[in-house]
């Protein structure tokens, strides 16, 4: 698992980006596994090519799986394309939070955003509010090859499986947001905004669409930063 | 077959909007002092969300199955420092034993 955050490095791009990616390798091996079984769920109601497809270019577990569950339930795509951009929502939150750590052209500020994913972008925060760009590039780089290759073997050899669900495969994606957070959520204020995150998308899972619980969570993170580190 | 393409073509857009939009509309401008140390806070505040969501949820409801015993072996398996392969697969299969039993 290694330190719960990156450590402030003063190297050189490739170093830090090297860094990263070997960080993220332990990232990359439980997305993989994870990406299987949503290449598998998804042949049946995509077919074989649209689901690598949509793991190469939307590159989000949880805004995929998201989409699927609509899809499976009998929903429409377009109810689906809105229950998963309710649940990328939290991006909007990341990359403002990124910004400032940004630097250069628009282009490159554009390209270092791109890459942003849950594990890399809290992999990558260094404190006080600030975030290591090249070190969250290196730790996407094997997450990008994880879910992109988990996705082509889970739709090859779905139809082997049988049932997902009885092989647990549900419980792959809970269980590597469990290892984030407690990584994460060191100190007095982060467990409150945890504890805050986690109270706020119980209450109102049952009240108002998917998505939205999580990014409603973010709301904790302001009576948490009143409270003494 | 055709919606499903338009839907994969949409989100990508979406999720690369949701992206950029603070990165190209902010510049890198810092943020007020008030606002890091909420930042600070929101991957925890996120993840804790994902984590119950990803347990509880099932569409907008609350429901309690299999998965909570792979996501309390997690918890376990966390504390006591398990690489993350262990973490996850382990997760996987004490939830399918779960309901091998069940």
């Amino acid at each position: 698992m290694g330190a719960a955050r990156a450590p402030e490095r003063p190297g050189s791009a490739s170093e830090r980006r090297r860094a990263g990616i070997r960080r993220g390798i332990p990232f990359g091996i439980a997305v993989f596994a994870i990406s299987i079984s949503f290449g598998v769920l998804a042949r049946p109601l995509m077919g074989a090519v649209a689901p690598i497809v949509m793991s190469i270019l939307v590159f989000s577990g949880s805004a995929q799986f998201g989409a699927l569950a609509v899809l499976a339930a009998g929903g429409s795509t377009g109810a689906a394309i809105v229950a998963a951009v309710l649940l990328n929502a939290r991006y909007l939150a990341m990359g403002l939070a990124l910004a400032p750590s940004l630097r250069g052209r628009a282009s490159s500020r554009a390209a270092f955003a791109m890459t942003t994913v849950d594990a890399s972008w809290a992999a990558a925060s260094i404190g006080g509010g600030a975030f290591d760009p090249w070190y969250m590039v290196g730790v996407s780089v094997p997450q990008y090859a994880g879910w992109v290759l988990g996705t082509v073997v889970g739709v090859f050899v779905g139809p082997r499986l049988g049932d997902p669900n009885a092989l647990g495969l549900d419980a792959l994606f809970p269980a590597f947001f469990v290892s984030l957070l407690f990584a994460e959520a060191r100190g007095r204020r982060r467990l409150a905004a945890a504890g805050g995150g986690a109270g706020i998308a119980l209450a109102l899972t049952p009240l108002v669409p998917a998505g939205l619980p999580i990014l409603a969570a973010a709301a904790a993170t302001v009576a948490a930063s009143r409270l003494r580190s | 077959m055709t919606g499903v393409w338009v839907m994969i073509a949409v989100l990508a857009l979406a999720t690369a909007a949701l992206k950029l939009a603070g990165p190209l509309t902010l510049g890198d401008r810092p943020l007020p002092a008030g606002a890091l140390s909420v930042v600070e806070l929101l991957a925890s505040a996120l993840l804790a969300a994902l984590v119950i969501v990803e347990t509880f949820g099932k569409g907008r409801a609350l429901t309690l199955d299999a998965r909570v015993l792979g996501a309390a072996f997690a918890v376990v398996a966390v504390t006591r420092r398990a690489p993350m392969i262990v973490v996850v697969v382990g997760a996987a299969a004490v939830t399918a034993l779960a309901r091998l039993l069940a």
